[in-house]
């Protein structure tokens, strides 16, 4: 065989795979979405579910997942920031440090399952939490930190070094640089590895089945107060999210469209995913052409 | 006074200098503070198998038979821990040549178009949630294996299929970056002496990026072997080693997700079951372990 | 020491750095200290509705008077139990607009433990208490039977056998008889679709339909969910499970047990065994609010309604009692 075949056979058996690559991304969305989409309508998205009759929705659900992604979020952002800055700005090149780079790496691969279940104990059973938001979003924060810790440090990097050095050398603390000076300019990286992140986090059940639970308390909407047992608000509540509900109707379900749910739910769940992505694709793409004035 | 008034102007540098120091500092300590608590609740009940129930290490680490709460009580893991490496080593050996050529279209062949559309492919692949999976999986790749192939559908092929797809856009994500940092020089080099562009990719691309192409397929593995519910739902979970791809296996986390809402904490039952989630939590370490042994050698 | 103005820039670099590591020091130890106290503040709390200062505490001693109930109530346990124990509490709060009971699953043994260790008011279980936590620990704990389970043996549609004597079916579940000819159906394989070891179905099923253990045989699909046993059995060629009545519909064949129908009036008059209790533990006696919650649980209106709605039978109407060592009195 000449080279010039065998350029020509592996070209095409690398354009075919990744043909192929895209058509099951495009068969299992297809999937899914065939499935799901016809299920879903505003009555669905806003109602609670039943346990055995038809004509359950996800709203209450839904609502789990996005505040409990906020809970999340409020705590990641501020410790993963800082964890971030300490590791690309004040670290010494010592020991230590490789020890706690190696502590992060060892944190990013830990199963989700793993982080579930030491919110169980540490969380749910010791601190006395119990099944709740709160003990959801600290599991989902232990999940979360490392991916944080790696944008920001991303981020920084990729300031440009004069900038830095300007900003030091005209007598600015080093504290003032970096929020006043670098954040800003490594801001698309890190909001659009954030964004990301958060499109995990919407996602992730495994960690959640065992810290917020498996069902969700009746819900008044209008009610405000954050210390009462049935506002929405109350982080101290159980709360099923979209992905374990998925994951409880599939296993448990009682009621006669249990499937559609299923499948609604799901269509719902990777729709939402897919906002993400691309909100952080285009923000991103936005926000790099704000700041360096590329037009 | 021109003491004060230097001293003013360095207070409020000082208390900012200080306020960005103690403020990342506990945010690390946090961190750290993390990872030793979840090693050592983790292992606390892991190990109390062991020190308290009086099971012996190494027939937990090579006996057959599963059957905690049986007469006698029965602590093997062997099957587990087969089924995991199993599925695990079988995804990253389905997803590693998918990936490859992905990340080869993406970096040689057709950059543009490459990241223009297989990149946001690759990356919502990644964003679909393991449930999803999961549920895909027991719906469409089990009854398929099922009409197929001999046997029942569900077992290490369904599970090895489904994490396949999973650990995809982490080897091929990792591919894509390594390929993208070879020194231009090196392949021009290959092609003005002659060498088409396979050449080049299996001669020299290949080789060279090789500790990285590594890396990624074990971060790959890790992720597949600490996957949980996608593959509790298509691996079948009888607790022995199968005979075959397409019989009924278990793994780790299969294992772990299905009896650990059944189990009553403090139980010998349940402190078995923490044993399981702590030699997952180990073999992270050795994952990571090599991961980095890996990318020291990359290095030279 | 020179006075500030008058160090050099290096001189000045020193001191400033060497007020800054003292007032470093300082604040790490105020802060690691804080952070002790608080961890330790939250680990006494063993409030099982959280650590921030909520008006409805369950503080049991403490409730009001018995004509306007309020607070919070959490039951967690069984997924078996949590459908009719979630209806009855939305039930319950409607009529009672003080209360707030949250139902949890996580499985029998959770539910067991967390009621055990005072971290929910009720323990939903499947099984008895003694059956799953050590004999001192199931003593403290009162027992509320508030349904009855019934079990029946599901197969594929495309099984030919309409019936399975106990013997029959030891022998399946032990793998002495692997193809569904030596029954009397066509030759096809036997699929078993069994339940985890820990299962509280499981050991039902196998107590009171086998009469011993069955075996985790090679070759054997383990779910712990009822809707993948559902699934898999109905949709795998020659598959054998078993499922609470609640969950049997088109997709899958019933068998009868000894030639017995499993209807809810065989298990009421004792002519079907397969069948348990549902369980809702409390750690000694119930307080205020649990006791009228268990007792509004046992009304007619929850028996004759949700209970049945949802596929148990209700306690009230069985003719026999059985206890955890398997004996019948009437």
């Amino acid at each position: 065989m000449s080279a010039k075949t065998a350029n020509k056979i592996a070209t095409s058996v690398i354009v075919a795979v990744s043909g192929l690559i895209v058509l099951v991304l495009a068969g299992l969305l297809g999937y899914i979405l065939v499935r799901g989409l016809g299920h879903i309508s505003f009555d669905f998205l806003t109602s609670a579910p039943e346990t055995i009759r038809r004509g359950g929705g996800i709203g209450p659900q839904l609502f789990n997942s996005v505040f409990l992604l906020f809970l999340t979020m409020i705590i990641t952002i501020p410790l993963g920031l800082g964890a971030g800055i300490y590791m690309s700005e004040y670290a010494p090149a010592n020991k230590v440090t490789n020890g706690i780079r190696l502590i992060v790496e060892v944190l990013s691969s830990v199963p989700s399952i793993i982080v579930g279940l030491f919110g169980l104990l540490v969380l749910v059973n010791l601190f006395g939490f119990g099944f709740s938001l709160f003990a959801g979003a600290l599991a989902l924060t232990v999940f979360n930190l490392p991916l944080m810790v790696r944008i920001t440090e991303q981020g920084l990097r990729s300031v440009p070094r004069e900038q830095k050095e300007a900003s030091l050398a005209l007598g600015l603390s080093k504290w003032k640089t970096i929020t006043s000076v670098m954040l800003p300019i490594a801001m698309p990286v890190i909001l659009t590895g954030t964004i990301l992140a958060a499109g995990r986090v919407f996602g992730e059940a495994a960690a959640l089945l065992f810290t917020a639970g498996m069902s969700s308390p009746r819900l008044d909407f209008s009610d405000w107060n954050p210390f009462s047992p049935f506002s929405p608000l109350n982080p101290f509540r159980p709360a099923e999210t979209l992905a374990v509900h998925i994951w409880k109707i599939n296993s448990e379900g009682l009621a006669p469209d249990a499937k559609e749910i299923a499948a609604g739910a799901s269509a719902v769940l990777v729709i939402t995913v897919l906002a993400f992505n691309f909100a952080a694709r285009w923000l991103g793409r936005y926000l790099y052409r704000r700041f360096t004035a590329i037009k | 006074m021109a003491q004060p008034l230097e001293r003013q102007q360095a207070k409020p540098h000082l208390a900012e200098e200080w306020v960005g120091k103690v403020y990342t500092l506990l945010c690390i300590a946090f961190l750290i503070l993390t990872i030793f608590s979840l090693v050592y609740f983790v292992a606390s009940k892991g190990l109390s198998t062991f020190f308290v129930n009086g099971v012996n290490v190494i027939d937990l680490l090579t006996g057959l038979k599963w059957a905690p709460e049986g007469e006698p009580r029965l602590f093997g893991a062997l099957p587990f821990i087969f089924g995991s490496f199993s599925t695990s080593l079988l995804a990253a050996a389905i997803a590693a040549p998918l990936g490859f050529c992905a990340s080869v279209f993406m970096v040689e062949i057709a950059p543009k178009f490459g990241r223009q559309y297989l990149q946001p492919v690759i990356e919502l692949l990644a964003g679909i949630p393991s449930v999803v999976y999961g549920f895909v999986g027991l719906s469409v790749i089990v009854p398929f294996f099922r009409d197929v192939f001999p046997g029942q559908g569900v077992g290490i092929a369904a599970g090895a299929v489904v994490l396949s797809i999973m650990i995809l856009p982490t080897i091929t994500t990792i591919a894509t970056d390594a390929l993208a940092a070879l020194p231009k020089g090196l392949k021009e080099g290959s092609y003005a002496l002659g060498a088409t562009r396979w050449q080049t990719i299996y001669r020299i691309v290949l080789p060279t990026t090789l500790p990285a192409l590594m890396t990624g397929i074990v971060l790959g593995i890790a992720r597949a072997f600490g996957e949980a519910l996608a593959v509790q739902m298509v691996i079948g979970n009888a607790p022995h080693i199968p005979r075959s791809l397409f019989e009924s296996a278990s793994t780790l986390t299969s294992a772990i997700t299905l009896s650990m809402g059944n189990t009553a904490m403090g139980t010998v039952a349940n402190n078995a079951l923490w044993s399981l989630a702590l030699i997952l939590m180990l073999m992270t370490f050795v994952f990571v372990f090599i991961v980095r042994w890996l990318e020291r050698r990359s290095k030279i | 020491m020179p006075a500030f103005y008058n160090m050099n820039c290096q001189e000045k670099n020193k001191e400033l750095e060497g007020e800054l590591y003292e007032m470093k020091k300082t604040v790490m130890m105020l802060m690691v200290l804080a952070l002790t106290v608080v961890l330790a503040a939250c680990g006494q709390n063993n409030n099982s509705g959280g650590a921030s200062p909520s008006p409805e505490s369950s503080a049991p001693a403490s409730e009001s008077p018995a004509a306007e109930l309020s607070g919070s109530l959490l039951a967690t346990g069984s997924s078996a139990l949590l459908p009719l124990v979630e209806q009855a509490s939305k039930k319950f709060m409607d009529i009672h607009k003080g209360v707030s009971i949250q139902v949890q699953a996580g499985g029998s043994g959770t539910g067991l433990t967390q009621v055990s260790e005072g971290q929910s008011d009720i323990g939903n279980s499947d099984v008895f208490a003694e059956e799953k936590l050590d004999a001192a620990k199931a003593a403290e704990l009162v027992d509320h039977q508030v349904a009855v389970v019934g079990m029946a043996a599901v197969v594929n549609p495309n099984v030919s056998v309409d019936s399975l004597t106990k013997q029959q079916l030891v022998d399946i579940f032990t793998g002495k008889v692997t193809n569904w000819k030596d029954l009397g159906g066509e030759d096809q394989k036997i699929q078993i679709i069994n339940r985890p070891s820990s299962s509280g179905t499981r050991a039902t099923f196998e107590t009171y339909a086998l009469g011993q253990k069955s075996e985790d045989l090679q070759g054997s699909i383990q779910e712990d969910s009822s809707g993948t046993v559902r699934k898999l059995v109905g949709e795998t060629p020659g598959a054998i499970g078993y499922l609470a009545l609640s969950y049997l519909d088109e997709s899958i064949k019933v068998l009868k047990y000894d030639g017995v129908e499993a209807t809810v009036e065989n298990v009421a008059n004792g002519t079907y065994p397969v069948w348990a209790y549902e369980h809702m533990y409390t750690k000694g006696e119930p307080s205020e609010l649990a006791k009228a919650f268990l007792d509004f649980m046992l009304t007619d209106e929850i028996q004759n309604n949700d209970v049945v709605e949802l596929g148990y039978i209700p306690a009230n109407k069985m003719e026999i009692k059985r206890d955890v060592n398997g004996t019948i009195t009437k």
